[in-house]
Formats: C-alpha cells, sequence, structure tokens
C-alpha cells in the first residue's frame, strides 16, 4: 500500500501486538469490526515478552490432551493468594483464573498447538499447558490467523502520543516509515506491556542498583504507553517497585537473554553475596516454587549479585545452564576466581557443613536434609558440599515484567484516576497485570492474564465499536 | 579428507547451539533431536552426528526460535544440522576418497550421470547393429539389448552400490557412537521404520505440518516425499517383480501394460516425477531460507533431478516401445539408471539409511531411558 493510501480510520485499534492484543484483536475482528494492530518492534521481535513464553496457567476440572488431573477454581485462587500474599483484586483474580478453563481451546482453534509435559520442564504438567515450541510459535500463530482474518497487524509502528479527552482516546499518532500518522478508532485497546526495559524508570524506585538488573525479555517494553495513560488521568495499579523477576546467570544478555540464562541449583547448594555470606533459606520449597523469589532476594544484596556454589554431588540433577560454571578443586580457589574472599567463603562453607543434618536425600520430595543452629537454615536438601570440583554460578537480578500498571475493571476497561471507566479504552496484558499480581509470581499466570483479559478487551471493544456506530 | 567429525567445523557450531537448546528446550515437542539433547548435559562430536541425522530440517525450529539471528545467539538448528549431516555423510563413505564427493554434489552428480548416459550411447552406436537400435521391435527391448549384458552390467554395479551403502551404513553407526547391534530389539527396528515410512518427524509435532517452505505450517512436503519414496518403492517392486516373473516362471518382457509390473511401474514411475517436481518446487519457494544451505541444497536437487529423469525416461520408454524411438529411449533410459545407482552411495540417497540408524538408536536410547549413544571413540 502506498504511502496515501495507508488506513488510519478503524473500528477497533490495539497497540501492543503480544498475546494480549492479538487475542483482542482476533476477538474484534471476530466480531466483524476492522482492527490494526500497531506493533512497536520490528518483525522478529514481534509479540514483547510473549516470544519468550512457554506455558500458560490454565483450571480445568478433569484431565484434558495437554493438562493432568485437575486444578479448580479454589486451588488455583489460593495459589494465587499464596505468592502474592493478598495482594490481588479478587473478582479480576477469579475471572482470569474462569477466563483460563477456555484458553487452551480458543488458542488451539486459532492455530496454537500444545504439548504434552516433557521431562525437565518445571514439573508444571497439572496445572500449565505447554505451547509447542514456546511463545515465539504462539505468536507466529496469531499473527497468522489475525491476519487471516484482516487485520492490519503492523510492525515497527511505535506509537508516540495518545490524544485523551473526557475519558476517551481521541486518536493516537504513530510513527511508520520514518512518518508520523494519526490513527482513530472508536475502541482503543492498549497491550503495551510494563516498562521493564526502562532503566531510568526502574530507577525511580530502585536507584542505582536497576543499572545491574538484566531484562529477560524484549528491550521495547519502556512503558511509554503506560505513562502517557498515568499521566493523562488514568488510574494507576500496583507498585513500581513489584515485578517478576527471578535470579539468572550474571553473563545473560543486558535484553533478550529469556529463559535459557536461568541457573536451577540454587536448592542444590548454597547462594553467597560478594562478602560470601548467605542471606536465605535456599531449599525453602520445590524450585518451581521460589524461582521467582530469588530475582528480588539477589536484587537486595550488595553490588546486586548472589553466587550459587555446588559441588560435584549436584551435576545432573538441574537443567544445564547455557553459560559453563566456574570451576575449582577448592573452595578458597573458587572464591578467587569469582572475586569472592577465600577465607570468608571457607568460613562460611565450614559454617554450613557442619550445621547439616544429612539423612536420605531426595530431591523430589520436601526431603528431612537440613541444617541445625544455622541462621538462615537450609531447610531442604542440604548436603555438606564437601566433594571437588566445586562449581559457581554468578547471580544477578533479572527482571521478565513490572506490575505497575493502569487499573480496569472486569470488562477489561481502562479505569479514570476519578473511579470511572473510559468510554473507549480497554487494556490487556502485562499494562495491567498488576490488577491481578500485587508481589510474587505464579508460573504460567502472566499468559493466563494476558489471554483472558485480551480476549474480554477485544470483545467489550467490538461491542462499544458496534454501539457507537 | 573428512574421517572423523572431531575435524568438522559443523559439529563446533551444533555443539554451541545445543547447549543454548539445551537450557532452553522450548522446541523439545517438535522432533526426536530434542528429546535425545536433553538426555545429555554435554555433547560429544559423535553425539552431534547422530542428532545431525535426527533431524529433518523441518524448519520449525528455527521459525520459533527466540534465539535465531538478529538475537547475538544466533541460534539456527536446522541449518547447522544440515552441515553437520554432510559432515557425516563424507566421513560414513565408502571408499573414502570418494567421501569428498559430497562437498560439491551437484557438479558430481551431474558429471557422472552424463557421463553414465554418454557411455551407453558411444556403447549402443559401437556395438549394436543400427537397423536393430532404430529398429521397431514391438516393444520387445531384448531384442536391443540382450537381457543378460543387462542383468551383468546392471548387477554387478548394483552389487558395487549395496556393499558401498552397507559399509556406509556400518561406518556410520560407528560414526554417532552406536553400541554393539546385538543390543538392537526388533521393536527399536520396527519402531525406526514406522517413524521413516510415516515421516513423523516431518510433522512439526502435530498436526499442521512442519515449517517449510516458509514460516506457515504446511503439509506438502511430507506429501511430495511420500510421492517420491512410495513412487521409488513401486518401481523397485516392479523391477523385483519382473525378475520374478523371468527367472521364476520364465515369463519374458515385455509385459503388457495392465500386467502388474507395468501397472507398478506406471504408478511407481508417476510418483517419481510427482515428488521431485513438487519438492524442486518448495525447494524453489524456500530460496533465501536462513534454513538452507547451498551445500545441502545441491545435494537435494542432484537426487531430486536423477529420480525425475529415471522416471520420466521410464515412462516415456513404456509409452513408445512400439515404435521405432524404443532403442534409443531405451539406451538413454539404462543411462541415467546407471547414473543413478552410481551415485546412490556417494548423495541425498544415502539419507534414507543413515536416518534410519538414527533412530533406530534413538529408540534405544527412549526405551533405555538414558543415553545409549555418542560414548565409544570414534574410529
Amino acid at each position: 500500500m502506498s504511502r496515501g493510501d495507508l488506513q488510519t480510520s478503524f473500528d477497533v485499534l490495539v497497540i501492543g501486538g503480544g498475546n494480549a492484543g492479538l487475542s483482542a484483536a482476533i476477538m474484534a475482528a471476530e466480531a466483524g469490526c476492522s482492527v490494526c494492530v500497531l506493533e512497536r518492534a520490528p518483525r522478529f521481535y514481534r509479540g514483547g515478552n510473549s516470544r519468550h513464553t512457554r506455558n500458560l496457567r490454565a483450571m480445568h476440572a478433569a484431565p484434558t490432551s495437554v493438562l493432568t488431573e485437575a486444578y479448580d477454581e479454589e486451588e488455583y485462587f489460593q495459589d494465587l493468594l499464596r505468592v502474592t500474599k493478598g495482594k490481588t483484586t479478587e473478582r479480576l483474580a477469579r475471572l482470569a483464573i474462569r477466563g483460563s478453563q477456555d484458553s487452551v481451546a480458543w488458542l488451539e482453534a486459532r492455530g496454537v498447538r500444545f504439548q504434552k509435559a516433557l521431562s525437565g520442564t518445571l514439573h508444571l504438567g497439572r496445572t500449565n499447558a505447554f505451547f509447542l515450541g514456546g511463545g515465539r510459535a504462539l505468536v507466529n500463530a496469531l499473527y497468522r490467523h489475525a491476519e487471516s482474518l484482516g487485520v492490519i497487524a503492523r510492525c515497527e509502528a511505535p506509537v508516540e502520543q495518545l490524544h485523551l479527552e473526557d475519558g476517551r482516546c481521541r486518536s493516537v499518532t504513530a510513527r511508520l516509515g520514518g512518518r508520523l500518522h494519526d490513527f482513530t478508532a472508536r475502541s482503543v485497546v492498549f497491550a503495551a506491556g510494563g516498562f521493564q526495559a526502562n532503566i531510568p524508570w526502574l530507577k525511580e524506585s530502585w536507584g542505582d542498583a536497576a543499572d545491574n538488573f538484566l531484562i529477560r525479555g524484549t528491550p521495547y517494553n519502556t512503558g511509554e504507553i503506560l505513562k502517557q495513560l498515568l499521566d493523562q488521568g488514568v488510574a494507576q495499579v500496583g507498585d513500581p517497585q513489584q515485578c517478576h523477576a527471578v535470579a539468572i546467570d550474571g553473563r545473560a544478555p543486558k535484553y533478550d537473554g529469556g529463559i535459557c540464562t536461568r541457573v536451577d541449583c540454587v536448592s542444590l547448594g548454597i547462594v553467597v553475596n560478594a562478602a560470601a555470606e548467605r542471606f536465605y533459606d535456599e531449599g525453602e520449597d520445590f524450585w518451581p516454587k521460589r524461582y521467582a523469589i530469588w530475582g528480588r532476594l539477589v536484587a537486595a544484596q550488595p553490588g546486586q549479585v548472589g553466587h550459587v556454589i555446588i559441588d560435584r554431588k549436584a551435576i545432573g540433577l538441574f537443567m544445564p545452564p547455557v553459560f559453563p560454571a566456574v570451576t575449582a578443586g577448592s573452595i578458597e580457589e573458587l572464591a578467587g576466581k569469582i572475586g569472592l574472599d577465600p577465607q570468608a567463603l571457607a568460613a562460611t562453607v565450614a559454617g554450613y557443613n557442619a550445621s547439616v543434618r544429612e539423612a536420605s536425600f531426595d530431591h523430589t520430595a520436601l526431603d528431612d536434609c537440613r541444617t541445625e543452629g544455622l541462621d538462615p537454615p537450609k531447610t531442604h536438601w542440604a548436603r555438606r558440599l564437601d566433594e571437588p570440583p566445586f562449581h559457581a554460578y554468578t547471580l544477578k537480578p533479572g527482571i521478565t515484567f513490572t506490575y505497575l500498571g493502569v487499573a480496569v475493571d472486569d470488562k477489561a476497561r481502562v479505569l479514570m484516576a476519578h473511579g470511572r471507566p473510559s468510554a473507549n479504552m480497554f487494556a490487556a496484558g502485562e499494562i495491567m497485570a498488576g490488577n491481578v499480581l500485587g508481589e510474587g509470581y505464579l508460573a504460567g499466570i502472566g499468559m493466563t492474564i494476558g489471554g483472558v483479559f485480551g480476549r474480554i478487551a477485544g470483545e467489550e471493544a467490538a461491542r462499544h465499536a458496534s454501539n457507537a456506530g | 579428507m573428512l574421517l572423523t567429525l572431531a575435524d568438522s567445523a559443523a559439529a563446533v557450531e551444533a555443539d554451541r547451539i545445543m547447549t543454548i537448546c539445551n537450557a532452553c528446550r522450548y522446541c523439545e515437542g517438535h522432533c526426536a533431536v530434542f528429546p535425545a539433547m536433553t538426555q545429555r548435559l554435554a555433547f560429544t562430536p559423535a553425539d552431534l552426528g547422530y542428532f545431525a541425522n535426527l533431524c529433518h530440517a523441518c524448519g520449525s525450529c528455527y521459525h520459533h526460535c527466540q534465539y535465531a539471528d538478529p538475537h547475538e545467539f544466533k541460534v539456527n538448528v536446522p541449518r547447522t544440522m544440515a552441515e553437520l549431516r554432510l559432515d557425516t555423510y563424507e566421513a560414513a563413505a565408502w571408499p573414502r576418497f570418494l567421501g569428498r564427493s559430497f562437498q560439491n554434489n551437484g557438479v558430481w552428480t551431474a558429471i557422472v550421470t552424463v557421463l553414465a548416459i554418454g557411455l551407453f550411447l558411444l556403447a549402443a552406436a559401437a556395438l549394436i547393429e543400427p537397423a536393430t537400435l532404430f529398429g521397431r521391435h514391438g516393444g520387445n527391448f531384448y531384442a536391443v539389448m540382450s537381457h543378460n549384458v543387462m542383468v551383468t552390467v546392471f548387477g554387478s554395479v548394483a552389487l558395487f552400490v549395496l556393499v558401498a551403502i552397507v559399509i556406509g551404513m556400518a561406518r556410520f553407526w560407528r560414526l554417532i557412537g552406536a553400541p554393539p547391534l546385538r543390543e538392537v530389539g526388533l521393536r527399536e527396528i520396527a519402531s525406526a521404520v514406522h517413524d521413516a515410512l510415516t515421516l513423523k518427524y516431518l510433522g512439526g509435532g502435530a498436526d499442521l505440518g512442519c515449517t517449510y517452505p516458509a514460516e506457515a505450517p504446511s503439509k506438502l512436503r511430507r506429501l511430495f516425499h511420500h510421492f517420491t519414496f512410495y513412487g521409488f518403492l513401486l518401481c523397485f517392486a516392479a523391477t523385483t517383480l519382473g525378475t520374478l516373473y523371468h527367472y521364476g516362471f520364465g515369463w519374458a518382457a515385455p509385459y503388457g501394460y495392465l500386467s502388474l509390473p507395468s501397472l507398478l511401474g506406471t504408478f511407481g514411475g508417476l510418483g517419481l516425477m510427482i515428488g521431485p517436481a513438487g519438492l524442486m518446487v518448495l525447494k524453489r519457494r524456500a530460496a533465501g531460507s536462513p534454513v538452507q544451505t547451498a551445500a545441502t541444497k545441491k545435494l537435494d536437487e542432484g537426487l531430486l533431478v536423477l529420480l525425475f529423469l529415471t522416471a520420466f525416461t521410464g515412462l516415456l520408454l513404456t509409452a513408445l516401445r512400439g515404435s521405432e524411438l524404443l532403442g534409443l529411449l531405451l539406451v538413454v533410459h539404462l543411462g541415467v539408471v546407471m547414473g543413478l545407482f552410481l551415485c546412490m552411495p556417494y548423495g541425498k540417497f544415502v539419507h534414507g539409511f543413515y536416518r534410519i540408524l538414527a533412530l533406530v538408536g534413538h529408540a534405544l536410547e527412549q526405551r533405555q531411558g538414558r543415553q545409549v549413544l555418542g560414548k565409544l571413540a570414534e574410529t
């Protein structure tokens, strides 16, 4: 299409082309609307963090082709309450949970395929459905399906300015091919993600520590859309410091390191900080239930660094990391190689070894190998670090996405600061996940929130567009 | 000359990539490569050669990879495995010096085929009376070239081809560090043959097909490969049945158009034209795809062209066997078939045998639930 032909007026405009935005776009197109998706990233990086995901958490009453046993609403909600310590909006959380029952079938009908849970995953076969080929396969399938419905999806189309007036979005200005264009639509869905790739914004709440954060996902989620919405009278939800963060290999790329930079041996060893001191119970619970707290734990340490130390016995019991371990024949030598004081680390390891009460080690159960008289304790899988070679991985906080967002109601309508819903603005995905996730993280719930609220936003946006017509 | 995978640059790159994949594992549902990978913490060159021959180059893992170029990890499993696969063909070849033919395979295949046709034409011109060569024989091609001459010439070449392929398979089995054959049961062989005959791993792991020739899933490649393989099988059955008729029952060719050998040959020949032609079209459409390499593209095209020509000249010969073109068409057809025979151990044709062996190894590992291959030192 030549520049003069560029269509800029639609029933529904979707800003952000990840799982949430595409779900909304498809729902609106299926309702008969003309739909345009404006995606900031180039084609390869389209889809935001969705392209880094692997599964979604789905409620189900009985075993399905891709999920085992059952996972009912109450158990799901209790799991969510536990990780968020109650910081959730129950009505919206239950909406997401109940909506997740349809997620697998909805996606399958639109070309997404799921796999049976196999080895090496986080043993989430009961609660989480795994995308065949991962998140990029899902994103590709949803783009294909959206385009088959006539949705116009534009990559490298950053939205630079929102024009809000009296709780309505009048138009948005986007840059396409170096030129600015004003887009208008009856309904606008905001699905543009969090602000985790915006280091200056992270520094507002984290201070200089944010300089040491690695961003696990897309560098394109800098939160410009979120900021403009909040600046123009949209109600804010969530704490700016809260986010989904895990401890990843310190050698990971600054952005887009994704899943493979994880280090899954924390529960098999000990973790020390720059002073070679332990700071948290490494064996508190199964790793899949604890991996999401270690990003914050490491972020709170001096220099935002942790070092996980294991010995020969741990090899083969965890997922192989992408980068090789630092290895040495003695603890002192290892300390030297990772920049710690050899005496200090030797003392920490000696103190830990002396307190270990080893019984029957079983990494698949909450076993009875624990420490006694040690602070902090290691309550499971505690074995002495006494068999060389010793291995170390240096950890840094890896931010997946931030929780500060826009408030929404149960129709995914954006709430204005005065409390009333916007007439034509809807939100889905990480930009509003803070309504459900006040803190903590439950594996796979990001894609659940994005999918369910994406579908609601698309449906409601289409309804509004038809009524407005 | 590449004798061991330890000298393969592609194996070094495959090691780098598999280390990334083993930490990610998002693709584990696509094919057999990734489940085989997850049974290992590190990879020997033999392991990687084994993976390379499990890989069917379906492209799914490339199009779904978050670490593909332009990501700094630049992961491209199918292309790297294709390059490594070529190295395993070279290292397994017998006699060894002919392994070099895999590096410039398109040229080799063309030269051998043209020479074979040329030799047959020269021999025909020198040895056969023009009146016989250009006469009408009522479809009886033994009037042009006697059955005994054909059997002697093609039988001896076929024997050599068989020996070369069997030795190649034995070398390949050692190359991928597979255990002694006695550990292999019928179940593993049945499983491997089933997966090969159904082209399970050209399915992308689900019902939509693999991402070839482009990003959208498609079943066309599997369909055309089925045409090609089962077409070839029908032609093979036609020849075998003809031999049985000849020696077993004393029924001499030519057989009627509606006889069983002719029907098998005709349908086989049609499959062997449709399949390779379809695969060539897909290959053209995949041109410029980051999954494809120049070297393997030539390798594939060499075999496809040969198979197509074999079927085309064979069908033409059958159709026109009553005319005075019989002699010339027969000589050309036999020349093409000779080219095909000679290229079998030194071209794409070997992929079927090696892939089945890799699948046998995979079935063995799956049954034992542990790493079985890749442990032996390479010889």
